[in-house]
């Protein structure tokens, strides 16, 4: 291979779960070359202090986010829509377990 | 609430025309002239919102941010060096073991920081080239040399100690991905000073030996910790927009204040002398008075001639150079797995 | 006669040694490595050895009740009371040497600790136990890095290939057993070593093949590490970790 030019390797992205049950957590990101690379770099990095049961990495450029420019469009029209919460719905007085 | 005020309904949906129908970048700010985009940008910092890498910044903003964190990144791993140089020599297996799990943490440190800086826009072969060609600094302490087994006691009281007053307050800065860092470094570090005031409070204890050593490590280290919070508020030029823009949230002279009223009596209990004739509590102010700072001393650091500063740049060099080989038969490794897969 | 006690006590200095001085070796990467993150993983793995070294020592010293510490032991035996294998005292070299000798040693760490786990004695069975889950991810860790030198560019190729030729002759001594061997075996305390290296042999062939490297022939096999019998090096690497102890024999640290 005559085209490598020395580098660090793709940014990773790497998910904690630190408990079974719980979702897994951005914990933040590294550098690797391969799949395996970045997995045990994440456990070196991110899982010192007994952080973690599982991790997930994925290459940060297979990671889609929505623009700053889209938050208004995306999240606003949620604002008004109070029907979504539970606290909108008027009980009568005295029911319970609902 | 910015979010609301900038624009109104029909703006919106203009915005979400064009977002839809492709033109490249589009962003609310695009309608504002400059004044409006910084306006509307220190609304945000204000109101404590922070700043997101894909948000719009000054591009001062950006670049007073990239030069701070990548400061703060190869802080940390030249940091690394003068504390590396007792790892093999560490007098106990217990205290060799906390030593090196504590300069692994600066290695993540730099790591995180290094991350964090990436989101601006630069890359970390770029950060490390700006290092290695003198254009970034990292914090002038690192130049001293570490003579004595001492000095990792003192480093880790003082050095670490002053560190952790900086970081505690950046934690809020207002860029998001550098606070985050931050955040994750406090955690971390809280048991750094620790370890190093035990180290001389151990020795202090000790041996006539061990106590002149801890306090010979004390007088040297003593002056050089309070310069690393950078000269007094009236010679800092960085220092405005730094604070207006809430990257620094207090400044140099308010951290270095704070570092000098805790530690002062830290030393007393291990009963150790700061080498400072003039420094003494001041009823009124409710903090303590301290002498002048060589800040001759501290430019002359700053600009390469402090005792190790060839010395942590050649070793820095060395260890970049010596990997190159191993990096480019990694990146050749996936490359090879990468067109195996597109075969199969 | 050797006592089965005294035989116990020097196969822990050889476990503890060997974990020790490697542990040390690797601590030698500390800021060296070529990324920042390997750099990291290289730490990591000093700390597991000094923490196995530990847990060794300290037995071996409460075995000899001589009122002696891990550090006693550690600090204060010359160059000829060490047990460790050659091959944990091998210079780092290059990042490739590294690799090499460690996952030479892990392969046979992570089969002799696998075997140790049902030894009769409990403390050696439960340091096997914990200890297997650091050397399994240590050999991952070396294994995958051989792979990726080995199948890399031509340069990375050679100068691996090169470093498993060097470090050959230094792995028979693994292997080699004597009296000590012979009385803990008999007990179920030790495992017989022909056993194991029955295994390190398929692990190393395995991840050799993967990595289109050339296992080297077994020639000459330099021994020693039964009769304490060292290389130049160990005497400079305990120069440095001794240092203090020995400049400052009453101090405590």
């Amino acid at each position: 291979m005559d085209n490598i030019k020395d580098n660090q390797g793709d940014v990773w992205e790497v998910f904690v779960q630190s408990k079974p049950g719980l979702p897994h957590k951005h914990a933040g990101s590294l550098h690797a070359t391969d799949k395996e690379m970045a997995l045990q770099n994440a456990r070196d990095l991110y899982t010192r202090r007994n952080e973690g049961t599982c991790i997930w990495v994925v290459p940060s450029n297979f990671i889609v986010s929505s623009l700053p420019e889209d938050s208004e469009s995306f999240f606003d029209p949620s604002d008004d829509k109070i029907y979504r919460h539970p606290t909108h719905y008027v009980m009568p007085e005295g029911a319970k377990h609902i | 609430m910015l979010k609301k005020s900038s624009t109104d309904k029909n703006q919106l949906f203009v915005d979400y025309f064009f977002v839809k129908f492709g033109q490249p970048n589009k962003n609310i700010y695009n309608n504002m002239d400059e004044q409006q985009k910084l306006d509307a940008f220190q609304a945000k910092i204000d109101a404590e919102i922070k700043i997101e890498p894909k948000d719009w910044m000054p591009e001062e903003y950006r670049k007073h941010l990239q030069r701070q964190i990548s400061q703060h990144a190869h802080s940390e791993v030249i940091g690394m060096q003068p504390e590396g140089n007792w790892v093999l020599r560490a007098p106990s297996l217990r205290a060799k073991v906390v030593l090196l799990a504590k300069i692994q943490d600066e290695a993540g440190h730099g790591q995180y920081l290094y991350a964090a800086g990436e989101t601006l826009g630069k890359s970390r072969d770029e950060f490390i080239e700006e290092l290695q060609t003198e254009k970034a600094k990292y914090s002038s302490i690192f130049n001293y040399p570490t003579l004595t087994w001492a000095d990792m006691g003192a480093v880790g009281w003082l050095v670490d100690g002053a560190a952790i007053v900086n970081q505690v307050s950046l934690q809020r800065t207002s860029y998001g991905p550098y606070a985050r860092a931050m955040v994750r470094i406090c955690k971390e570090e809280s048991f750094h000073q620790r370890q190093g005031y035990e180290i001389i409070a151990h020795m202090a204890k000790g041996t006539p030996e061990q106590k002149a050593m801890a306090q010979d490590a004390l007088n040297r280290l003593w002056w050089p910790s309070l310069m690393m919070f950078g000269p007094h508020d009236a010679d800092s030029p960085n220092l405005g927009n730094g604070v207006k823009w809430k990257i620094k949230r207090e400044t140099n002279d308010e951290l270095r204040q704070k570092f000098i009223d805790k530690t002062v009596h830290q030393a007393e209990v291990i009963g150790l002398t700061i080498p400072d004739p003039d420094l003494k509590w001041n009823e009124e102010t409710g903090h303590y008075d301290y002498g002048k700072i060589d800040w001759d001393e501290f430019w002359n650091v700053v600009k390469g001639n402090g005792p190790c500063n060839k010395q942590r740049l050649e070793h820095h060099k060395r260890a970049h150079n010596n990997g190159k080989w191993v990096r480019e038969a990694a990146l050749a490794y996936a490359q090879k797995q990468k067109a195996k897969q597109m075969v199969a | 006669m050797m006592t089965q006690q005294d035989a116990l006590i020097n196969y822990c200095l050889r476990l503890g040694d060997s974990s020790l001085i490697l542990g040390q070796r690797m601590a030698e990467w500390c800021s060296n490595g070529p990324t920042l993150e390997e750099d990291i993983a290289l730490t990591n793995v000093s700390l597991d050895l000094f923490g196995q070294a530990r847990t060794m020592l300290t037995y071996a010293a409460n075995l000899e009740g001589k009122g002696n510490t891990e550090d006693d032991l550690a600090y204060r035996r010359s160059e000829r009371e060490y047990y460790n294998t050659l091959l944990s005292e091998r210079p780092n070299g290059h990042f490739g040497d590294t690799i090499a000798r460690n996952f030479l040693h892990d392969a046979f760490l992570y089969h002799l600790y696998t075997a140790l786990k049902n030894s009769k004695d409990e403390t050696i069975a439960a340091h096997a136990a914990k200890s297997i889950k650091e050397i399994a991810y240590h050999l991952r860790h070396t294994g995958e890095w051989v792979v990726r030198l080995g199948d890399g560019t031509e340069e990375s190729h050679q100068k691996i290939q090169q470093s498993f030729d060097d470090l050959w002759m230094f792995t028979g001594d693994l292997f080699e057993m004597n009296e000590v061997d012979d009385i803990l075996i008999k007990a179920g305390v030790a495992v017989d070593l022909n056993d194991i290296k029955k295994n390190w042999d398929s692990t190393v062939n395995e991840v050799l093949q993967r990595a289109t490297l050339q296992r080297p022939k077994d020639d000459y096999m330099q021994t020693g590490r039964l009769q304490g019998m060292h290389s130049e090096y160990l005497g400079h690497l305990l120069t440095d970790m001794q240092y203090l102890q020995r400049a400052y024999p009453d101090a405590t640290w």
